[in-house]
């Protein structure tokens, strides 16, 4: 047992740090590509060379960035088979559809016409360049998509049966997979944050050039593009959030609960907006903080639309709740264990060739039939917690899924006062503030640092399942031993490290060339140009 | 009418097969990394090379992906037991592939940490290693691995629940012992390096270039007929894995995949056809001076590889023979997803011919000049 546990700790681990570094690359890749296309759009129809200049230059850093997001995706996809293969065994029949989706439809997509944005300039018309820029665009955002359906499916497993015959999940109704509420919500919340991270990187990027009093035009033309996009972004993503909120408390209660360290259930629950959590374990009715600022009600009201709403603490979860029921965790490890003994039942019987005793288990994993739906209902939709080993192992790692939520929403409110602060300077024509180019520049880590805090909210709030309620990681985990994916994790740190840091060595270089193969005088506005050809 | 599991079984069996020879073609990227310093006398020279090969890295990148993804949605076992059990074969693999995405982007940036000299060492390291793992990887549908399943063990608690186990320490690395799927390799590896040859021919406008690469593929269409044929001698001699389909009882079969290729005349016919294209693209280009057998021998690449796919895959066929325990071994039959999935991904599958469309219409439309020195050193994006 503790080699797989040790199994599972590794494994986590490369699981955690590939997804890290792929995720410090993939948002800007979401949110630049649409800026220029943006930016090519008005090259497009104004034919103001300006506004190729700029958007070449952004492109060169896309470019840049792109390559390292493409390379560590491929080590997240495979990983689903060399370090979770009884995860690829139990869902690969529902996860493995949008997996295939997303190459088929998008990968091709942003392969294929990315070749035409950077190399197409001389080879193909105007149009059929500005279409290629859009097809990357939304190639990468589709690509998006279908990695959040899968995602999503993960954390609310809908439109699948347990197939006793196969000992695995089967998808019965791919649009409920496809369409399920926190697969929408979770594409529009994820993909708006990269957005909003590409419009930060451009203003603070452009906001470095007007420190250094270089490319004016350049800079506060893509300020302005990226503070619309980015601003549109930012407040989308306040509504989505809010939604991902009350979705969460609908259907991962658990996370919730430890993105609160809300212990005891309560109705009017009060939010935390900041707070000290105690270290280690606290007993019940203790308060896990050693100061708080709380807001009365608002956890109600934000996760239940509703100041009276009971929100359920830990405890409730853990132990139950009977008054507004909740099922203790010990009473689902139990049912849960009922299940999984009705699996090997079914295994020794056919090993043993008797039908009689297959066909009698088959009946209570056949939803069909009326025994059929009371065990599904009662003992399989607890399956999981057959597998845990304590109640307690049902808890995520509260403290920091708490101050990562917290990070991730203050860094949130600091973007929309910086979008709205930067639209609002960029038409008085107050951008020549150095205190506030700074601010511009400094906020490109802020969203890194916010991206990163969602993601930890989400995968770390989620353990110890990686299919809700269905399959712990402890389950999940491949049958190999833990050397080698200690070495390979090993590998990857160190590679993946210098991959970063090659990168932003590269980028800082590129962006303090400039858009460097035209020069700015160069540039004549189209009107001047034309009075210019009149004359001659 | 619904169509039956098996049908469905079988059509994507044929998708993942047209996909794996697609994969093979889009390879020549690898084998044209691996041609740098042969090909390449000059840096400038070894450049126009690179933004040759730079407009399809991604493309073949993405092949890989989806053939990855394809396969899991598909046959999701076969993903389970290969990938978690072969762990450092495939693990080997992806790092090349890391290598040579990166390669690219940051070969001739300032700042890049590891010289240009040092991104051209991982692309060939890609170019050489890539195709030989995938090639031995290919090899082991017809030789196996090491593997166990049984997915009655989910029904066990507090101990080792996993499904599937390797049963060699080696992880994958034990089918580099095995000389058969070396040869399957190293065909793999010179194939890639002689569609490379041609896709410079084809591509390149650059006369040392061209000179270049006609000798050398010379050098290079022998050696790949060597071990081609080293292969193809093996897999018609060798004794295969048959299953019943009434019981899905395994056994050993002698001569299993001759007997495919006779007893499915349109498969062995399109192995044959496609061998014959390969080489009436060589000749094209070594004996007549031709630029274009780059198309004879990319889709005569295609259509071997996918029958080649077929005959391991088709006809009662077990693709991925277990060593260990012969009855784990699996077929399209046992390690396929649910009818279900299957006909919701082939509906998405329609989608493949207009994919394919626009990669044609695209590729064309970009490669319809040449490549020339002064194009790559004008334009500011270049690798």
């Amino acid at each position: 047992m503790n080699e797989i546990l040790e199994m599972v700790d590794w494994s986590r681990a490369q699981f955690a740090m590939t997804a890290m570094y792929h995720w410090l690359f993939v948002p800007l890749t979401l949110g630049l590509a649409f800026i220029c296309a943006i930016m090519e759009t008005q090259y497009y129809r104004t034919g103001d060379l300006h506004w190729k200049r700029t958007a070449k230059f952004w492109m060169k850093l896309f470019g840049i960035n792109f390559a390292v997001g493409v390379v560590t995706g491929i080590i997240l996809e495979f990983q689903f088979g060399t370090n979770w293969s009884n995860y690829a065994h139990f869902v690969g029949d529902i996860f493995g559809a949008p997996l295939a989706i997303e190459g088929i439809v998008a990968f091709f997509l942003e392969s294929t016409f990315i070749a035409v944005m950077f190399f197409g300039w001389e080879r193909v018309s105007k149009r059929f360049h500005l279409v290629s820029t859009w097809m990357v665009a939304i190639g990468a955002s589709l690509s998006a998509l279908w990695i959040l359906i899968a995602n999503a499916w993960m954390q609310y497993p809908v439109g699948t049966a347990f197939n006793i015959a196969t000992m695995r999940n089967e998808m019965t109704d791919f649009w409920a997979v496809a369409l399920s509420p926190v697969a929408i919500n979770k594409f529009l919340h994820t993909a708006l944050s990269g957005y909003m991270l590409g419009a930060v990187f451009v203003m603070g990027v452009a906001a470095w050039f007007l420190l250094r009093g270089r490319e004016e035009r350049m800079a506060l033309s893509s300020i302005r593009i990226a503070a619309w996009f980015g601003g549109a972004a930012v407040v989308l993503l306040a509504i989505t959030g809010d939604r991902s909120g009350v979705i969460m408390a609908e259907t991962q209660p658990m996370k919730l609960a430890a993105m609160e360290a809300h212990y005891d259930g309560a109705r009017r629950a009060p939010l935390v907006v900041i707070g000290a959590l105690k270290a280690g374990e606290t007993a019940d009715g203790e308060d896990p903080f050693h100061f708080k600022i709380k807001i009365p009600a608002l956890l109600s009201v934000a996760s239940r639309h509703d100041a009276d709403a009971f929100v359920p603490g830990i405890n409730d979860l853990v132990g139950g709740n009977a008054e507004y029921g909740l099922m203790p965790i010990s009473e689902k490890m139990e049912r849960g264990r009922v299940a999984i003994a009705a699996m090997s039942e079914y295994s020794a019987a056919k090993r043993a060739g008797d039908r009689e005793t297959m066909q009698a288990v088959a009946e209570k994993f056949d939803p069909l039939t009326p025994v059929g739906k009371t065990f599904l209902q009662d003992y399989y939709s607890h399956l999981g917690y057959g597998y845990l080993s304590s109640p307690e192992d049902a808890i995520p790692p509260v403290g920091l899924t708490f101050f990562s939520f917290r990070v991730m929403v203050g860094l949130g409110v600091w973007f929309i006062l910086l979008f709205a602060a930067t639209l609002w300077m960029s038409y008085k024509k107050k951008l020549d503030r150095r205190w506030m180019l700074h601010t511009l520049l400094w906020s490109i880590p802020l969203a890194y640092i916010a991206g990163m805090a969602g993601w930890i909210v989400t995968e770390v709030g989620r353990q110890p399942w990686t299919i809700q309620d269905l399959l712990p990681t402890v389950a999940a985990v491949s049958g190999t031993s833990t050397g080698p994916v200690m070495l390979t994790f090993f590998i990857f740190v160190v590679l993946f490290t210098v991959l970063l840091v090659a990168e932003i060595r590269i980028m800082t270089r590129q962006i303090g060339r400039g858009p460097d193969d035209v020069p700015p005088e160069a540039i004549i506005p189209p009107q001047l140009a034309k009075t210019e050809e009149k004359q001659a | 009418m619904e169509p039956t599991l098996n049908f469905l079984q079988h059509y994507w069996w044929g998708v993942m097969s047209l996909l794996g020879g697609i994969l093979v073609f889009m390879l020549f990227v690898q084998g044209g990394q691996s041609l740098l310093r042969t090909i390449g006398r000059t840096d400038g020279q070894r450049m126009l090379m690179i933004n040759a090969l730079g407009t399809k890295w991604k493309l073949g990148f993405t092949t890989l992906v989806t053939f990855g993804g394809a396969f899991f949605a598909s046959f999701p076992i076969f993903y389970s037991t290969s990938f978690g059990g072969a762990f450092y074969l495939w693990m080997l693999i992806l790092l090349l592939f890391v290598l040579q995405g990166v390669s690219y982007e940051f070969r001739s940036k300032a700042g890049n940490l590891f010289g240009p000299r040092g991104y051209e060492f991982f692309l060939a390291a890609n170019g050489y290693g890539g195709a030989l793992l995938l090639g031995v990887a290919v090899g082991t549908f017809f030789t196996g691995g090491h593997f166990m399943v049984n997915p009655g063990n989910m029904g066990g608690f507090c101990g080792d629940v996993a499904i599937s186990h390797w049963a060699s320490p080696w992880h994958g690395l034990e089918a580099l012992a095995d000389w058969r799927n070396l040869a399957l390799g190293l065909a793999v590896v010179f194939l890639a390096r002689c569609l490379a040859l041609q896709y410079f021919l084809n591509n390149v406008d650059d006369e040392q270039i061209e000179e270049q690469s006609r000798k050398a593929l010379w050098v290079n269409v022998p050696l790949f007929l060597l071990f081609f044929l080293a292969f193809a001698a093996a897999l018609v001699t060798m004794t295969g894995y048959a299953v019943d389909p009434d019981t899905g009882v395994v056994a050993t079969d002698k001569y299993k995949y001759l007997q495919n290729l006779i007893e499915m005349p349109a498969v062995g016919g399109a192995f044959v056809a496609g061998v014959v294209a390969v080489l009436v693209g060589f000749a094209l280009d070594l004996l007549r001076g031709s630029r274009r057998g780059i198309w004879w021998s990319g889709a005569g690449a295609i259509v071997t590889v996918t029958a080649l796919l077929l005959t391991v895959g088709y006809n009662h066929t077990v693709y991925y023979p277990s060593l260990s325990d012969l009855q784990s071994s699996l077929t399209i039959a046992n390690s396929s997803s649910s009818r279900f999935t299957l006909q919701t991904m082939s509906y998405v599958s329609l989608l493949i011919p207009l994919v394919v469309a626009y990669i044609w219409y695209v590729w064309r439309t970009m490669n319809r000049r040449r490549l020339t020195s002064e194009e790559v050193a004008r334009d500011a994006e270049s690798y």
